[in-house]
C-alpha cells in the first residue's frame, strides 16, 4: 500500500460519544424479490465526514447509496438524515444530491444549463443562478466550456460537470457512486485530491462508493468495508489496514500474510501460535484467544524483514529460501518459501541503492518480525 | 493503382444506389406528371396534348414544348374550391397528426417502460393491424360508427345516450379513421426514441429537485423530439393526400384534396388539371418536410 489514508486533521466525531450522527442507517434491509442486496445494515455517518463504502462489485454499495438518495425504498429499517426520518420522502425533497457513475448529464443542455438545472428547480432568482453557475464553473475549471454540450467534452471534463451540477445546490450530503471509475489512472489520482479539497472547501458530507481500495484509503476519513450486503468493518484507513477485524478485511485491503494455527499458550497479552508447517509465532493481542483455540496471525509484507543472517532480538524469525524477487523501483517484494513449505511475502523500501543487500534467488534467508507487527484473528 | 480506382468506383456505386432509386421512382414520374400538368385537356387517348413521341425528332419536340403552358395552374387559382380543398386537407391532417401524437405518446411511453420481456409482444401488437387489409379496416369503422353500429348500440345499451350519434360521414369519422390508421407510424418512432433513453437521466432530474412530472417535461420530452418529428412527418404527409378515409368515412362536407384529385382524374377525365393539383400538393408538402428536416438537423447537432 502506498497510502495510509489522509491524516490531514484531527477530525474524529465518531470517537466522541456525545456527537450526534448526521446520517443514521438503522437495520436497513433491501430485498429485490428473494435476493437480499443489503442485509440488516447499520451505519452512522457524521457531518463533514468523507465516508467511503468499499466492497467488491455486487456487494450492495450502490443500492445503499440509492436508498440514501431516495431512488430505492428500504424493505425494512430506517434512514435518518439530520434528525429526520427519510421514509416516504421522494428524491426531489431530500437534502442530498448524487453524482452518478454514468454522470447522467442532460445531453440536450449546455454545461451551463446542466449546472443551473437544480438551482432553477429551487426557484432561485436568475441573477443568483448565473452567479452560482459562474462560481461552480470556476471551481471545476470549466469556465471556457460553459456553452458546450456534454458530447463535446472529454471524460474528465464531463466528470467535473457532473460534480459541479451535484454540488451547485449546496446539498447537506453529496453521494458519489464510483465518481472516478471512468477516468484513466493518472487523471483518477489527480481528481482524488481535487475531490478532497472540494469537500474541505465546501464543508459538505461526502459518501462515496468505490471498489478501489487505494482510492478509499486515500480520500476517506472512514471506510466501511462491505461484503454481500453487510458491513464487515467501519474504521479509519490506518485502522482498517493495521488492525483488520476479520480475515475478509485483511485479505481485501492490500497484501497480507495469514498464518493459520492453534493457540498453544497465552502469557498476559502474548499469544503463542503454532501454525501450519510447524511455524511457531509469538504475537501481541489486546483480546487474546483461549489456549487450544484456532487463530490466525495476520502480518503485512512491509512489517517483515528478509536477512541473510539470523537477526538478533526479533521475536519471530523463520528460516526459508528466496523463491521470487520482484523489483518495483521504490521497493522490492520478496517471496520466501519457509522450510515448512509456506510462502511468505515481504517487502522492503529501497531507501538505499539495491546491490547493498545482495539477496538472490534460492538463497537461504531469515524472515523476521516483531510481536506487534500484526494482529491475531480468532476464527 | 487499379485497387484505388476500384474502391473509388465501389464507393461511388454505393452512393449511387439511393440516387438511382430516387431518379427512377420519384424524379421520372414527377416530370411525367409535371409535363401532363402543363398540357391541354383533349377528348382523346391519352386525354391531353401535346403527346411527345420518339418519332417527332428534335424539331417536333421543340414545337411541342412551345405548346406547354401554365394555364392549368392559373385555372386552379381561379376556382376557390381548390384553395379550400388544400386548406381543409392541411387542417384535417394537422389536427389528426396532433391527435395521433396525443394517443401514441402514452402508448410508446408505456411500451418503453415495460419490462424487457414483454416489449417484443407489445411491439407485435402495434404492428398487428398491418396483417389485414387497410381497406377492410376502414370498412370495419363504418360498421362501428354508423347510426345503428356497434358504438351507438353500446352507448345506448348502457344508457349514456338515447339518440344515436351521427359520426359516420362527418369529419369526426375522418379524424378517427386517420388516427386509427396511422397510429403505428407514430408509435414506432416515438417508441424507438423513448426506448433508448437513459433512465438515470430521469433520476438525475429528480435528484436535482424535479417532480416526476417536471422531469418528464424537462428531460424525457425534449429528448424524444426526434421521434416526435419523425412520427409527425410519417402521419402528416400521407394524411394530407389521404383519399380512402375521407371517401369512405367522411361526408359531403369533408373536403380533401385527395378526393378532389380523384374527381378531376376519374369523373372529369381532366388529366392535366388533376396533375396540376398533384404538383401543387407536392409543393405544399415539401415546405413542412424541409422545415422538419431543418429542425431535426438542429436537434441532432
Ligand atoms: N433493481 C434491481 N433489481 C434486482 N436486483 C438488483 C437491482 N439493483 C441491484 N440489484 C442486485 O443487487 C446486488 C447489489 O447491487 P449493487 O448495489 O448495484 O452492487 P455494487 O454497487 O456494490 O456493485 C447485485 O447483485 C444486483 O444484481
Ligand atoms: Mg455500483
Amino acid at each position: 500500500m502506498k497510502s495510509l489514508g489522509s491524516i490531514r486533521r484531527s477530525f474524529a466525531p465518531w470517537s466522541d460519544p456525545n456527537s450526534i450522527p448526521y446520517i443514521s442507517i438503522r437495520n436497513v434491509t433491501k430485498k429485490f424479490g428473494d435476493f437480499v442486496a443489503v442485509d440488516n445494515l447499520s451505519l452512522d455517518i457524521y457531518n463533514r465526514e468523507f465516508f467511503a463504502l468499499l466492497g467488491a462489485s455486487g456487494c450492495g454499495k450502490s443500492t445503499l447509496l440509492r436508498m440514501l438518495a431516495g431512488f430505492e425504498q428500504p424493505t425494512s429499517g430506517e434512514i435518518v438524515l439530520d434528525g429526520q426520518n427519510m421514509a416516504g420522502t421522494p428524491p426531489y425533497r431530500r437534502p442530498v444530491n448524487m453524482m452518478f457513475q454514468s454522470y447522467a448529464l442532460f445531453p440536450h443542455m449546455t454545461v451551463e444549463k446542466n449546472i443551473a438545472f437544480g438551482l432553477k428547480q429551487d426557484g432561485m432568482p436568475a441573477n443568483e443562478i448565473a452567479e452560482r453557475v459562474k462560481q461552480m464553473l470556476k471551481l471545476v475549471k470549466l469556465e471556457k466550456f460553459a456553452a458546450r454540450k456534454p458530447n463535446q467534452l472529454s471524460g474528465g471534463q464531463r466528470q467535473r460537470v457532473a460534480l459541479a451540477r451535484a454540488v451547485a445546490k449546496r446539498p447537506k450530503v453529496l453521494l458519489l457512486d464510483e465518481p472516478l471509475g471512468a477516468l484513466d489512472k493518472k487523471l483518477r489520482e489527480e481528481t482524488q485530491f481535487e475531490l478532497m479539497d472540494l469537500q474541505q472547501e465546501l464543508g459538505l458530507t461526502f459518501v462515496i462508493v468505490t471498489h478501489d481500495q487505494e482510492e478509499a484509503m486515500t480520500m476517506a476519513d472512514r471506510i466501511a468495508v462491505m461484503n454481500a450486503g453487510k458491513v464487515i468493518q467501519v474504521a479509519t484507513p490506518p485502522e482498517i489496514y493495521e488492525a483488520p477485524n476479520s480475515r475478509f478485511v485483511a485479505d481485501f485491503i492490500g497484501d497480507v500474510n495469514i498464518f493459520d494455527g492453534k493457540v498453544t499458550a497465552v502469557t498476559g497479552e502474548f499469544v503463542d501460535i503454532e501454525a501450519e508447517g510447524g511455524v511457531k509465532l509469538r504475537m501481541v493481542s489486546s483480546e487474546p484467544p483461549a489456549v487450544g483455540q484456532n487463530a490466525a496471525a495476520v502480518i503485512r509484507p512491509e512489517k517483515i524483514r528478509v536477512t541473510g543472517e539470523k537477526p538478533a532480538g526479533r521475536a519471530n524469525a523463520l528460516e526459508g529460501e528466496i523463491w521470487d524477487i520482484g523489483y518495483l523501483g521504490d521497493m522490492t517484494v520478496f517471496r520466501v518459501k519457509l522450510d515448512g513449505g509456506k510462502i511468505v511475502k515481504a517487502s522492503s523500501l529501497n531507501a538505499v541503492r539495491a546491490a547493498e543487500d545482495p539477496l538472490t534467488y534460492d538463497q537461504k534467508v531469515w524472515v523476521s518480525f516483531d510481536e506487534n507487527a500484526g494482529v491475531v484473528l480468532k476464527d | 493503382m487499379m485497387g484505388a480506382i476500384g474502391t473509388f468506383f465501389r464507393k461511388r456505386i454505393v452512393i449511387m444506389v439511393p440516387y438511382a432509386w430516387l431518379t427512377v421512382f420519384f424524379l421520372i414520374p414527377f416530370f411525367i406528371v409535371l409535363r401532363i400538368s402543363l398540357s391541354t385537356s383533349e377528348i382523346a387517348m391519352p386525354p391531353y396534348s401535346p403527346v411527345f413521341s420518339m418519332a417527332d425528332g428534335w424539331a417536333g419536340w421543340m414545337e411541342k414544348f412551345n405548346l406547354l403552358s401554365f394555364d392549368n395552374f392559373v385555372w386552379l387559382t381561379g376556382d376557390p374550391l381548390y384553395f379550400e380543398a388544400y386548406f381543409s386537407s392541411v387542417k384535417i391532417a394537422l389536427i389528426s397528426t396532433l391527435l395521433t401524437l396525443l394517443v401514441a405518446y402514452p402508448i410508446a411511453y408505456g411500451m418503453a417502460k415495460a419490462p424487457g420481456t414483454v416489449r417484443p409482444t407489445l411491439l407485435m401488437l402495434v404492428i398487428l393491424p398491418f396483417w389485414t387489409s387497410f381497406l377492410i379496416r376502414v370498412y370495419a369503422w363504418i360498421a362501428i360508427l354508423k347510426p345503428e353500429g356497434l358504438l351507438n348500440e353500446l352507448l345506448m345499451g348502457i344508457g349514456v345516450i338515447h339518440e344515436p350519434l351521427i359520426i359516420l360521414n362527418t369529419t369526426y369519422a375522418v379524424y378517427i379513421g386517420i388516427v386509427y390508421s396511422y397510429l403505428p407510424f407514430m408509435v414506432l418512432p416515438l417508441y424507438s426514441a423513448l426506448e433508448k433513453m437513459d433512465g438515470t437521466l430521469i433520476e438525475a432530474a429528480e435528484d436535482l429537485g424535479c417532480t416526476p412530472v417536471g422531469a418528464f417535461w424537462k428531460v424525457t420530452f425534449p429528448l424524444s423530439i426526434p421521434g416526435v418529428i419523425a412520427g409527425c412527418m410519417l402521419v402528416f404527409i400521407p394524411a394530407v393526400g389521404e383519399f380512402v378515409i375521407p371517401d369512405l368515412l367522411g361526408g359531403s362536407e369533408t373536403l380533401m384534396i385527395g378526393r378532389t384529385l380523384w374527381n378531376e382524374f376519374n369523373a372529369n377525365h381532366d388529366w392535366p388539371v388533376a396533375s396540376a393539383v398533384a404538383i401543387v400538393l407536392l409543393a405544399i408538402l415539401i415546405i413542412p418536410i424541409v422545415f422538419f428536416q431543418h429542425l431535426q438537423a438542429k436537434s441532432a447537432e
